[in-house]
């Protein structure tokens, strides 16, 4: 039974690093310029369906193919930032909301037209499949991967907030956009790499998803319900923040759906509507 | 208008001349008749329509009128159509009862939801109402013993209206019933937006700081109003149950819920009528073009929605209102 639970944990655990990776990015951006980017499971979306071209088509092996969708989601989310979504900054969250959702619309249309609405399975190299037995417990290899790809992401965002230049930028412009502004740091600039290194880690995530949970048109909405949970209930702009909500929201859903089936499927929505009515900022959000 | 304004020391006098019915305004419900005679075959998509617009008005309420974004207002169509469905399965057919039971219904949970809607603004309240939306749907899934899960809620049996018109196949009942459902509804609103709890209500929209300011209860107000469109969107679900005898689990959707707002952002937010044009757009639209694959459709919706916010943002209502010179 103990044993039972500690597995359930630890694949909770790890489908809220999965979350984690698909979610910080949202995050960020929306602490950085309250932009509500409904379309950042799209670009996790695209990023999932570059890798598995990158596979079939060029042969390339997983781990290989994960940094190309990193790269493919940032790039295309900075073409559109610099040409559309940069016109609605000062836009109702409404306009935000609208423009948004009709872009998952459209990449979920496009997705079934290059890829029909089937599932794209992957095949992973033999060392990421099967499980590993560790402390009388056996752990699936591939969340294992998925728990380390996570936290050296977590720990590379950390470094990067913390301890360069740029961080200590971004930092200064989730607190008060207009001072650092006024301090002359650019902004604009800021959030443009921001908003990329966001997608293009949604990008990832949309990789890493596809062995745990499929990958199909429908990813963007599906995963998008997940992700704001996730960014609402840890708070806005703080990666902290994120790494909680993500942790308890995958913790909760697949323990929930193990030990409570009749309840599982709605537990997650009862939580988060409970814990946002307490904190309407979020479990660490300041704002 | 504004001239009216400035030189009217009466503002109540400033009221009834806004509410004053136009020529296009008459000539809009007399054409709601025509279809009666021109497209007789139609009467059942045209019950729809005005089943969706009765839904879309009272969106327009929480949305268009007192700012509040909702995903989720699909929860209290559905729960006025289930709750009309589950009366009628106990044995009371009536429709105009039913009608008003699931509206009093749906308003009543809409009043208790209010309590959690006043306090969040911005994502979080997005996220509120897009959860309450989904709770509400996997809810209803789970309680398959009273909702028949996704099987649907069979054995709905609607009484003949005044015990005399049947609801038959044609539609010819149905449209009449849903049509006059939602003319009623659209008068209740412009009554309601034409007074001063309308102009509160955009007031909150402008700027919600400022409210408490003036000496207005902005949170009392949002709760009225949220109660108030909880009972329309319960009654339009009602509706729906009534004409087709039938309820299924998507009457809780968040495809319904989005759908809503999407007729009520090419209509036009925030002018009542918006909802009722989007609504005739967008399912005559779906109607016509539902030989293609609906993953395609939703390609246009989307290529839609972002041309809309882009080149129109008050949709096509405000679009035709600015070329006409006027102003709200």
């Amino acid at each position: 039974m103990i044993g039972q639970i500690a597995i359930v944990l630890f694949d909770g655990f790890a489908f809220g690093m999965l979350l984690f990776v698909l979610s910080v990015g949202l995050s960020v951006t929306l602490g950085l310029m309250n932009f509500i980017n409904l379309a950042h499971c799209a670009f996790g979306m695209l990023g999932g369906y570059v890798a598995v071209t990158a596979m079939r088509q060029l042969g390339l092996p997983f781990v290989a193919s994960l940094p190309l969708a990193f790269l493919a989601a940032a790039a295309v989310s900075v073409i559109f930032e610099r040409t559309l979504f940069r016109r609605l900054y000062q836009a109702g969250e409404l306009n935000q909301v609208l423009f948004t959702i009709g872009l998952v619309f459209v990449a979920a249309a496009t997705a079934t037209y290059l890829f029909g609405t089937g599932q794209q399975p992957i095949q992973l190299p033999s060392w990421l499949r099967g499980s590993v037995e560790i402390a009388g417990m056996r752990l699936g290899a591939y969340r294992m991967f998925l728990v380390a790809v996570a936290l050296a992401i977590t720990a590379l965002l950390v470094f990067g907030l913390e301890r360069t230049r740029f961080g200590a930028q971004v930092r200064a412009a989730v607190d008060n956009q207009r001072v650092a502004q006024g301090l002359g740091l650019d902004v604009d600039r800021i959030f443009a790499v921001t908003f990329a290194v966001g997608s293009g880690l949604a990008g990832l995530g949309g990789a890493l998803a596809i062995e745990i949970v499929g990958l199909d048109p429908s990813f963007g909405f599906h995963f998008l319900v997940y992700v704001l949970i996730v960014v609402s209930v840890g708070g806005l702009g703080s990666v902290a923040g994120s790494f909680l909500g993500a942790t308890l929201l995958g913790i909760g859903d697949v323990a929930g759906k193990y030990f409570v089936p009749e309840i599982g499927s709605f537990l997650i929505y009862l939580i988060m509507v409970a814990i946002l009515f307490m904190r309407p900022l979020g479990l660490l959000g300041r704002r | 208008m504004s001239e009216i304004a400035r030189n009217s020391p009466d503002p109540r006098l400033w009221l009834k001349q806004r509410s004053r019915w136009s020529i296009v305004e008459i000539a809009f419900w007399l054409a709601a008749l025509l279809p009666f005679f021109l497209f007789p075959a139609y009467l059942t998509l045209a019950s729809q329509i005005a089943i969706a617009a009765l839904f879309a008005v009272s969106v327009d309420l929480v949305l268009g009128y007192a700012g509040i974004v909702t995903l989720g207002h699909a929860m209290f169509f559905g729960l006025g159509a289930y709750a009309a469905g589950l009366i009628s399965k106990a044995g009371w057919g009536e429709p105009l009862s039913g009608l008003v039971m699931a509206g009093v219904f749906a308003g009543l949970v809409g009043y208790v939801a209010s309590f959690i809607i006043v306090r969040v603004q911005h994502l979080a309240l997005i996220m509120i109402t897009l959860g309450l939306g989904i709770l509400s749907y996997e809810l209803a899934n789970a309680m398959s013993w009273l909702t028949g899960g996704t099987d649907g809620l069979q054995g709905v049996d609607t009484w003949p209206l005044f015990g005399a018109f049947e609801f038959d196949l044609w539609g010819k009942t149905a449209y009449s019933y849903a049509l006059a459902g939602l003319f009623i509804g659209v008068m209740v609103c412009r009554r309601m937006v034409h007074s001063s709890f309308g102009l509160a209500l955009r007031g909150i929209r402008e700027n919600v700081r400022r409210m408490p300011a003036i000496g207005s209860d902005y949170r009392a107000h949002l709760q009225t109003v949220y109660a108030i469109s909880a009972a329309i969107a319960g009654a339009a679900g009602a509706l729906l149950t009534q004409t087709t005898d039938t309820v299924s689990l998507d009457v809780l959707s968040f495809q319904r819920s989005a759908d809503v707002v999407v007729m009520l952002i090419l209509g036009g937010t925030g002018r009542l009528y918006g909802g009722i044009v989007g609504a005739i757009i967008f399912l005559v639209a779906r109607d016509q073009l539902a030989g293609i694959n609906p993953q395609y459709w939703y390609f246009w919706i989307g290529v839609l929605l972002m041309v809309v916010v882009l080149v129109m943002p008050s949709g096509i209502l405000g679009g035709l209102a600015r070329l006409a010179g006027k102003r709200d």
